[in-house]
Parts: structure tokens; sequence; C-alpha cells
């Protein structure tokens, strides 16, 4: 099970690398947006298999998928680290801002994704 | 037969990656939330994560250039084995939870708590590996 779970994330961690290098190719060097879109749409990602699975899919699956490919997709180190750069380069609200935005965007797209996971459940 | 040099990048990180999303697999598996309570093996995980991400890539970049043995250490270390074992999503999942189960104290300050603490273990970490490297440069 631990086997499957690792794969998978080993799979989202890939992706991951794919994500941020597509999306950093189109930023051209600004500041970096890759690791903001990958754990949104992770969070996204979460919100609707939780909204969905509620009880009524293998718990098992939900895990390999949960822990193992959004776990491996999404990353907490990275975005920790890179606002870190910002505060100690002397940009204290940018920090702020990638910190607590990345946060919030977080939260809504998994409150978005658990409510239209319900939704599609319930139809 | 070469394998393009997007794919073996990719390949590095899945490897570590696996690895990094396994042990946090077992760890979570071993020490699990307790019910509205603070989910603290993925907070440990993240923090101790974000700390050896900062004095990894700061060490690397200190070394040289983006390539060869350091970026391999990058891909399949940084991105993979670190990026694998600490998660986002769990930590928005794990706060959602918190808050719909109306423990709305312990949500929130999970939540703020380990955005702060996680980018201060970042600025540790890289700090260390400056005064490791001999100082600000």
């Amino acid at each position: 099970m631990i086997i499957l779970v690792a794969l998978a994330g080993g799979l989202g961690a890939a992706a991951r690398f794919l994500v941020d290098g597509a999306v950093q190719r189109r930023r051209r060097g600004g500041t970096p947006l890759g690791t903001l879109v990958v754990n949104t749409t992770a969070c996204l990602l979460i919100g609707l298999l939780t909204g969905w699975a509620s009880g009524r899919v293998d718990s098992a699956l939900v895990t390999v998928i949960g822990v193992g490919l959004l776990g491996g997709y999404s990353t907490f180190s990275t975005a920790s680290v890179e606002a870190a750069r910002l505060l100690l380069g002397g940009r204290i609200g940018a920090a702020l801002a990638h910190a607590f935005g990345m946060l919030v965007l977080g939260l809504g797209a998994g409150w978005a994704g658990i409510a239209v996971g319900h939704a599609l459940a319930g139809a | 037969m070469s394998v393009p040099a997007w794919l073996r990048s990719a390949g590095l990180v899945a490897l570590g990656g696996a690895v990094g999303t396994g042990a946090r697999a077992v760890l979570e598996a071993a020490a699990p939330a307790a019910p509205g309570g603070v989910p603290w093996t993925t907070f440990g995980i993240n923090l101790l994560g974000s700390f050896v991400l900062g004095v990894l890539l700061e060490s690397l970049a200190r070394r040289g250039t983006d390539q060869g043995r350091r970026r391999v250490a990058r891909l399949l270390c940084g991105s993979g084995l670190l990026g694998g074992f600490t998660t986002y999503s769990a930590f928005v999942a794990e706060t959602e939870r918190l808050l719909a189960g109306g423990a709305t104290l312990t949500g929130m300050g999970y939540a703020v708590a380990s955005v702060v603490i996680g980018v201060g273990s970042a600025v540790l970490g890289i700090v260390v590996a400056r005064r490791a490297h001999g100082g600000e440069r």
C-alpha cells in the first residue's frame, strides 16, 4: 500500500516539475508563480476528492490519490523557501503576499473543490 | 538511444518524490492526527522539509551554477525528495477539516503557525548554509 502511495507521489512530483517548468517558461524570469499554480491546483483537486468521495469510495484509492499523488504534487518546502528568499532580499511585503496569498488561494481552491465535489456526488 | 533531458530531469524528481512521499505516508500512518487536534505529523514534516530545503538550495547555489551534479542533487533531493515529503494539499485539507468541525482557533492557529514557522525554518536553513559556506557573499 505504501508502495502504491509512494509511486503515486513520484508521479505527482514529476507532474509538479513539468507544470512549474511550463509556468516559469511563460514568466520569463518574473516572480516565481509555478509553485503557486501547483499548490492551488493541488488544493482544488484534494477538495474535489474530499467532497466527492466522503464515505462512498474505497478509502485506499482516496489515500493513494490524496496522500500519494496530490501530496507528492504539492509542496510546502518550496513555497517556504521562495518566501524566505523574498524576506532575506528585503522584500517583506512580497514575502507576506507570497506566503499568505498562497494560503488564502489554497483554502479558497479547497473549499471550491469540496463544493463541486459534493455537487458531483449528489448528481 | 538517449533519453531527452526534460524526461531525465522529471525521472529524478519522480524518484526522489516517491521516496519522500513514502516517508510521509509511513509517518502519517504511524502518527495520525487526533480528530479535532493539531496535525502534528504534517506540521513537523512541513517545517523540517522547509528547513532542509533552505539548507540544500543555498548550499548548492554557493557551490556553483545549476548544472551537472548540483542540478541532479537539486532535482532528486530538493524538488523530488523534499517536494514529495512536504505537502501543501494535506495542510490545507487538514485546516479545512478543523474549521468545518468547529475547531476554529486550532484550525487558524495551525494554518498561520505552519506558514510563519515554515518560512522561518527556510530562512534559518538558508542562513545556516551561508554561515557554513563562509558568510554572506
